[in-house]
């Protein structure tokens, strides 16, 4: 068990190296070298040039990147090129607001998901099932921005029931009354498209540990139907929905740029938008490295819960 | 010796008769069908996924004959701004007077080519990495799947947002750069069925009957593991679709003017668009959930109809 | 008999101390902590026109010397002489050669024919592969060769679903045949068939030994079969050949232990012929990963010495070789 721990973190290195590589290459691409970024701009124009001497940015681009990964390491992610502020500071401001935006998407995604394929596995071909299914089909294929819209249209500016964006009302209290309203829409959102896959792989999974041969002996021997599905086929069948759970990560980070950006939720996706907008690199890498670093702590995270949940998994 | 003499004897008298028993046996149950048949027939049972590619050839059709059918330029500026819709203009106009309908009908082209231009980049990689990695395996396999957990690590619309910054926004950049970084799932799904797929006795005869490696991935493999491949691409121009969508929603996509549902919908962020010109950014939005359902459909029917499990 | 007509001529196929081994990978970094032996050492030679037959428990590593003789599997040791060329490390040019004159017949008829494809596009592939016929001469030579197995020619545009499992195993032997092979593995050809059909298939290749010259390797999980088709039987256990005879000094005069085991469980149909003793080995079959010392048999022969523990017992004796020391003594 442990030593899957291990050979799992060992086997996270390289890629995670291969993520800075790419990450490096693409802003590379771009105008400007990301070392030269690097720089304060508070300093004055005559120890620039010195300071690039300093820095190595005549070095061949392999050079160039070891600097930059041993800054990353250190904790330097370098200046925003807009704010002129410390990189991961701004982030650091700024991932509360989306970690909570993901977690309570997260949560309300498989509230809707997992009751609604249960009732979907265990009644198939009915009406519910075929409800069911047709809404996660709408879940899957509605895209997150056209969703906002639609939301802020009616819930905002028809019924003007809730905010359309921000985190508090400005000047208002910011009680939790108040946050959690400016939590419904988007939390809505991003739970949808989160329903709308999960529906579909719960009812599979249901269906196919209903059709083992213990839950028919459990029946044969005489086991009420709601504690089958309860008791039995339940538990065995969220395993596998736990194990896709990590796959969810890199989908809401990408759904939270869109969502964030439309509900002015201040969070590491609107961050993304502006630095994209103002083409402030730093912040764009560093941001990159963040999320890779979150799938992959999201991926292991899994595996490693699995292979609790699982017995029948090797740790190979 | 008995045994010998018993087993002569019974192969003896029943001598050819299995084949003939067998032929019998055949006949009555198969109605001599072909792959390609069985999975039509099946496909033609799933209502939605017949619905999704009945609007998905009425749409191409659309996109194809655009410029024969459109009621007016889908550039033309006039001077009817923010028109509601009137019989002249069936969908009103956008904030500089373009038909909103042309623009419509136009901007199915983009969607179409961006689903099937990036697939088809993606689902060509993704199809040889896996089928190079699962077949050879080893450090080869080994690479090639690290690689792909590096690309996997990215969240996809995030690292696209990057590149588009970084190499500028056009609906060409937009296919090259969905096409280079959406592989990964077709590279995995590709590995997996080989894997699988090389354990048969049918390749290592192959192999056996000294047919080339080219020869065993390409025409032994590759026809064996297309299944799960065409129903992975279909659910990937679904995807590619919305992704357009929402770069070009994000103006990081398709350039005005050039008219996408995406851009289109860009405008929808004002308060007074949202509020009081839905003609603006209801049909568009509307031309895409229908557009990725039906696609979306049509990939779920291919997966019931090529599942091998579901034999109904 | 037949091992003397053999004893003067040039073995078609000689193996000698071929070794197959898998690697076991363990911790961290996937270092290969341990072998799985499944070959370990094995000599046997084949002379033209016999068939040798290779019986033994599953697991015990007779289809993968079967493989690994067509190079499905790499030995990890060894020499395979194929009309005395080693061909053990020949690279896939030189190998195409070779594998026109060594073909496979594979154990699942239900895998080994590939779903996507008409049985003439299956028969016809190897030899526009290989070159042997010309193009417009194919398909007279596929019907050639559905008719060699007992098949109507209409059925080549068929696909292999619509065949039954005996229907689909004379469809791999006539793919097996269709390149004129001089050396056929059958990898248990029966033994995924139905009984009734095992023994039309099995006379069906002796036909074909009889037609075309055909040496087989019959690697074989039922004793009636292999007995049926063999000339020779080879009795392997845990990776190493333990007595090879003629089939009939075999089932007349086992001489290992283990021989005697296998042919004490095989029913034998005539009540009257049934010998009194019934042996029944103890214990599980040990692990290839991790074989015993010395004999491997030892730590479950009812006759082990403790000479067995230590030392391994060769093959010996040139009519009747056996690998024991208490049929020494």
């Amino acid at each position: 068990m442990l030593a899957y721990i291990i050979r799992r973190l060992l086997i996270a290195v390289p890629v995670l190296l291969g993520v800075t590589i790419i990450n490096f290459i693409v802003i590379n691409l771009a105008p400007g070298s990301p070392v030269e970024m690097m720089i304060d701009p508070n300093t004055p124009p005559a120890d620039i040039e010195a300071k690039k001497d300093a820095l190595g940015l005549n070095d061949p681009l392999y050079l160039q990147y070891i600097h930059w990964l041993v800054d990353v390491f250190k904790g330097n992610f370098g200046f925003s090129l807009t704010t002129y502020q410390p990189v991961a500071q701004m982030i650091g401001e700024r991932i509360g607001p989306t970690v909570t935006l993901m977690g309570l998407s997260f949560i309300v995604g498989l509230a809707i998901a997992v009751p609604l394929g249960i009732i979907s596995a265990t009644r198939q071909n009915s009406k519910l099932d075929y409800l069911a299914t047709g809404g996660s089909f709408l879940g899957i294929s509605i895209p997150n921005f056209f969703l906002a819209l639609g939301l802020i249209y009616v819930f905002s500016l028809e019924l003007k029931l809730l905010p359309s964006g921000g985190m508090i009302t400005l000047g208002g209290d910011g009680g939790f009354v108040d946050r959690l309203k400016h939590l419904i829409l988007p939390v809505l959102v991003l739970g949808t498209g989160i329903a709308g896959k999960k529906i579909r792989y719960v009812r599979s999974s249901v269906i196919d540990i209903l059709g083992q041969d213990y839950l028919r002996t459990a029946r044969a021997k005489g086991v009420r139907e709601f504690m089958v599905v309860n008791k039995h086929a339940l538990r065995n069948a969220l395993i596998p929905i736990v194990t896709v759970i990590g796959l969810e990560v890199p989908i809401l980070l990408g759904g939270a740029v869109v969502t964030e950006q439309i509900f002015s939720w201040p969070g590491i996706g609107q961050l993304t938008m502006g630095s994209i907008m103002n083409r402030d690199y730093p912040t764009l890498m560093a941001l990159n490295l963040l999320a890779a670093f979150m799938v992959l702590a999201a991926n292991l995270l899994t595996d490693i819960i699995y292979s609790v949940a699982d017995p029948r998994i090797k740790y190979k | 010796m008995a045994m010998l003499q018993m087993s002569t004897n019974k192969a003896a008298g029943s001598g050819g008769g299995d084949g003939q028993l067998a032929e019998t046996a055949v006949k009555s149950s198969h109605k001599e069908e072909s792959y390609a048949g069985m999975v039509v027939r099946r496909f033609k049972k799933h209502k939605l996924a017949v619905a999704g590619l009945v609007i998905m050839t009425l749409l191409s059709l659309g996109a194809i004959m655009a410029p024969w059918i459109v009621p007016h330029d889908p550039y033309q500026v006039t001077e009817a701004f923010e028109a509601e819709p009137s019989a002249e203009h069936l969908l009103g106009t956008d904030q500089v007077g373009r038909d909103v309908l042309s623009r419509l009908i136009y901007a199915a082209r983009v969607s179409l080519m961006v689903g099937l231009g990036s697939v088809l980049i993606s689902v060509t990689i993704g199809t040889v990495l896996g089928l190079v990695s699962g077949y050879f395996g080893g450090l080869v396999d080994m690479a090639v799947m690290r690689v792909t957990d590096i690309f996997m690590s990215f969240p996809q619309l995030m690292l696209i947002l990057v590149v588009v910054s970084v190499v500028g926004p056009s609906l060409t950049n937009v296919i090259l750069i969905l096409g280079f970084l959406g592989w990964t799932g077709a590279a995995r799904l590709v590995r997996g069925s080989v894997l699988s797929i090389k354990q048969m006795d049918y390749v290592k005869a192959g192999v056996a009957l000294g047919l080339g490696t080219p020869r065993i991935l390409f025409k032994h493999i590759l026809p064996n593991a297309l299944a799960p491949i065409l129903v992975n691409a279909t659910f990937g121009i679904a995807g590619a679709i919305v992704s357009e969508a929402s770069l070009s929603f994000l103006g990081l996509g398709v350039q005005p003017p050039t008219a996408s549902w995406g851009n289109m919908l860009t405008d929808a962020q004002s308060l007074t668009v949202l509020t009081s010109q839905p003609w603006l950014w209801l049909p568009p939005g509307i031309m895409i959930v229908v557009s990725v359902l039906s696609v979306n459909f049509i990939g779920d029917g291919l997966r019931d109809a090529m599942d091998p499990k579901s034999l109904k | 008999m037949v091992n003397q007509e053999l004893a003067g001529r040039q073995p078609l196929l000689q193996i000698e101390q071929l070794k197959t081994y898998y690697p076991i990978r363990k911790g961290v970094i996937s270092r290969t902590a341990s072998h799985v032996k499944a070959v370990d050492g094995v000599n046997l030679a084949i002379y033209p026109g016999e068939t040798v037959g290779l019986v033994g428990e599953s697991g015990c590593g007779k289809s993968t010397i079967g493989r690994t003789i067509v190079r499905l599997e790499e030995p990890t040791e060894g020499r395979i002489l194929f009309r005395g060329d080693d061909i053990a490390h020949y690279g896939s040019k030189a190998m195409k050669q070779v594998r026109s004159d060594m073909q496979m017949i594979f154990q699942d008829p239900y895998s080994s024919l590939n779903p996507r494809k008409r049985i003439s596009d299956i028969l016809a592939e190897p030899l526009l592969v290989h070159g042997i016929l010309p193009k417009e001469q194919v398909a007279g030579e596929v019907e050639k060769l559905l008719e060699i197995v007992g098949l109507p020619k209409s059925y080549k545009n068929r696909y292999p679903h619509e065949f039954s499992g005996g229907q689909r195993q004379r469809i791999g032997i006539a793919r097996a045949l269709s390149l004129k092979p001089k050396l056929i593995v059958c990898d248990e050809p029966v033994s995924a068939l139905d009984v009734s059909i095992q023994a039309q298939v099995l006379n069906l290749l002796k036909d074909l030994q009889k037609e075309f010259q055909l040496t087989y390797l019959f690697i074989g999980h039922g004793l009636g079969a292999v007995r049926y088709i063999s000339d020779r039987i080879a009795v392997m256990y845990l990776g190493k050949v333990v007595e090879i005879a003629t089939t009939e000094s075999i089932f007349r005069q086992p001489k290992h232990p283990y021989t005697r085991a296998l042919l004490s469980a095989y029913p034998v149909p005539n009540p009257h012929l049934r010998t009194k003793e019934r042996i029944v080995i103890q214990g599980d079959v040990p692990s290839p990963a991790n074989p015993p010392s010395g004999c491997r048999f030892h730590t479950r022969c009812p006759l082990a010495m403790a000479i067995c523990r230590e030392q391994e017992p060769e093959l010996k004796g040139a009519q009747h070789s056996v690998a024991c020391f208490a049929s020494e003594a």
